[in-house]
């Protein structure tokens, strides 16, 4: 085994052209600011163990950036410090990290990105895609499927950015034309602590509503809170999204009050970690576009999203 | 409002801009909140704004005590944080121990007292006794809370076992006689810290301290004392506002208390209070911490401004308040 894995090993140093017969890989990722990032970090954390584990001569050094400057700085020392083999980012934001990445690219780097694409795609060898327009529109189908095509809606929204105005975009799509009234929808910045006052505020705006759309789970999670304090929670359901292991073990479990959230799996980076290995143990190719889907998570399929040590 | 007869400088016109400027721009924004939206002014709605106000505003009694004696606080967002997981934590790994509930919960409340106190009095020594000055040790402060909670978190969410919360939750959701207990909370404070600030030797000597350091110490008094007990003050109320805070929401993470600190510095100016130091207005204080909650209260029940400009409206509302407060007292005098 042992010499089966060195000649692996061996044989994608030469492919690379690098001198080394150790395989160095950088994962880049943003800081553990909110739930869905702290199980990014989680995820990695975990992946990285498990690879270097299970490959002699595979390092992996996890960097985790408050912005994307920092993530930039940080690109330059894994050239200059570390000398990586491979890069796997999950970019702050796209534009401004598109350069930096291609600095590495020169450097004779492999690239994987993650979630966010680059502004120019050329850089990058392989692409792990999130659908962001599905993960509204999976909710929003959900939506109109379930309301039978009428009713009061309001919706919470993340931080303001392309993320964010993608989600919204799918769920508008998704409820267009089919009788669904959007109320309101306004930013509780994927915080559980902001869902539960714009869920307060909602509650005494609107004396009606029938459905609450959160693109999040930790704000779902919120807003739950304050609906349950208003004494509401006969009269509306809310869907989540992300796949927090709280609310996935609510829906597995019945929950009538989130029967569904939509996945967007943090673990996106372990998935981005493994095809990147692969491209340096496997003999098969591994480069190209990867597309994940937002499958809607229900009761009927919730236990096989559930991950109990999971800190999102 | 009571303190308005003690205001030194214009006794005989009995008027106090610096706390009808704070006081004007409250009932403006609740005219215009009744204007928006028709539930605005109903019971739960006020009662929501007063429960959301507390959190801030018990914190920013505190911050009234620092920055009258001339320091400043940027910690307590992050302290209130780390207080939160530290509790929860606790009450966690105590679920193990015993089965007596009620026994946990205190034990999580007197463990958040003392964490916050302490916390606050770790500040105040390094700034008394290192000689270091108040922004730098409570930026380094910040920094260490903020992390030291995402690092015990995880990156995640410390989440509170169901059973102690159901016991603890009446400290945020209860009432009594239909005020709701943070309320209740924020007014004892406020009504303690108007007291000390205003009718002890303590409150003059903070004053004092914060008007001119050298002066005051010329004048026996211990400086170093005064400002370290101001620190310790802020971080009680910090741990206060935190115990009122874990029921609510039975969590902690790495987001929890994020820009508290400039909120609750943000309630103390414009309130009246002065940015550097020697003149403290807890009435001020109060009415600055329902403003900025107000805010965001009436810009949740409207669609008339874009989601992307409420930063821009919090801040136009914030200079003006000030604007009125100084404009006018100013013009009076």
């Amino acid at each position: 085994m042992k010499h089966f894995v060195s000649a692996l090993a061996l044989s994608a140093a030469m492919a690379t052209g690098a001198a080394a017969e150790d395989v160095t890989i950088g994962v880049s990722i943003p800081a553990a600011t909110h739930g869905w990032a702290g199980g990014l970090n989680w995820h990695a954390e975990e992946a990285a163990k498990r690879l270097e584990a299970a490959h002699e001569g595979l390092d992996i050094v996890i960097n985790a950036a408050g912005s994307a400057t920092e993530q930039a700085n940080a690109l330059e020392d894994m050239v200059a410090v570390q000398q990586i083999d491979a890069l796997v980012i999950l970019p702050f934001e796209s534009d401004p990290l598109t350069d930096p990445v291609r600095q590495v690219a020169e450097s004779g780097a492999f690239i994987t990105v993650v979630d966010r694409g680059l502004a120019d795609p050329s850089i990058q060898n392989i692409y792990v895609a999130g659908d962001n327009v599905g993960f509204g529109r999976s909710a929003g189908e959900y939506m109109v499927d379930r309301l039978g095509g009428s009713g009061n809606v309001v919706a919470m929204r993340g931080i303001p950015t392309v993320i964010d105005d993608q989600r919204m975009q799918g769920f508008e799509e998704a409820i267009e034309g089919s009788g669904i009234e959007l109320m309101a929808a306004e930013h509780a910045n994927w915080s559980r602590d902001d869902a539960f006052e714009v869920m307060q505020d909602y509650l005494t705006r609107f004396p009606e509503i029938d459905a609450v759309w959160a693109a999040d789970d930790d704000m779902a999670q919120g807003a739950l809170e304050a609906i349950r304090e208003a004494g509401r929670e006969d009269e509306m359901f809310l869907v989540g999204g992300g796949g927090a292991a709280a609310v996935i073990r609510g829906v597995a479990d019945g929950s009538e009050t989130i029967p569904a959230t939509v996945l967007y799996p943090p673990s996106m980076i372990a998935t981005a970690m493994d095809l990147t290995v692969a491209r340096f143990m496997s003999n098969g190719p591994v480069e190209g576009t990867f597309n994940l889907a937002s499958p809607l998570i229900t009761s009927d399929n919730a236990e096989a999203f559930y991950y109990a040590d999971s800190p999102y | 409002m009571s303190d308005t007869t003690i205001a030194p400088k214009r006794p005989l016109r009995g008027l106090d801009w610096k706390m009808l400027g704070p006081l004007a721009a409250l009932v403006l924004l609740l005219v215009i909140g009744a204007f928006l939206n028709d539930n605005f002014l109903s019971t739960a709605n006020l009662l929501n704004i007063l429960t959301r106000a507390a959190f801030i505003g018990i914190i920013a009694i505190g911050a009234t005590f620092v920055i009258s004696s001339g320091g400043i606080d940027l910690s307590v967002g992050s302290m209130a944080a780390f207080t939160a997981g530290m509790m929860i934590i606790l009450m966690n790994w105590m679920l193990g121990m015993t089965d007596v509930i009620w026994l946990i919960v205190l034990a999580g409340i007197a463990a958040g007292a003392l964490i916050g106190t302490s916390a606050g009095f770790i500040n105040g020594l390094f700034i008394t006794r290192g000689g270091i000055e108040a922004f730098i040790v409570t930026l380094g402060t910040m920094g260490i809370y903020r992390s030291l909670v995402t690092w015990l978190a995880d990156g995640g969410t410390l989440s509170l076992d169901s059973d102690v919360r159901s016991l603890y939750r009446p400290v945020y959701y209860g009432d009594i006689l239909g005020l709701p207990v943070p309320v209740i909370l924020f007014a004892l404070t406020a009504l303690a810290g108007w007291v000390i600030l205003n009718n002890t030797a303590f409150g003059r000597h903070v004053q004092s301290v914060g008007a001119n350091e050298d002066v005051a110490r010329y004048s026996a008094i211990n400086t170093d004392r005064i400002k370290l007990y101001a620190y310790m003050i802020q971080g009680a109320c910090v741990a206060l506002a935190t115990i009122v805070y874990v029921p609510r929401l039975g969590s902690a993470s790495a987001s929890t208390g994020v820009l508290w600190e400039l909120e609750a510095i943000a309630a103390v100016i414009i309130g009246g209070t002065l940015l550097k130091g020697g003149y403290g207005r807890i009435g001020g204080t109060v009415a600055g911490a329902l403003i900025l909650t107000l805010i965001g209260n009436i810009l949740n029940l409207t669609d008339l401004i874009s989601n992307y400009l409420n930063g821009a409206v919090q801040g136009v509302i914030i200079i003006a308040a000030v604007f009125l407060q100084r404009g006018l007292s100013r013009k009076s005098s």
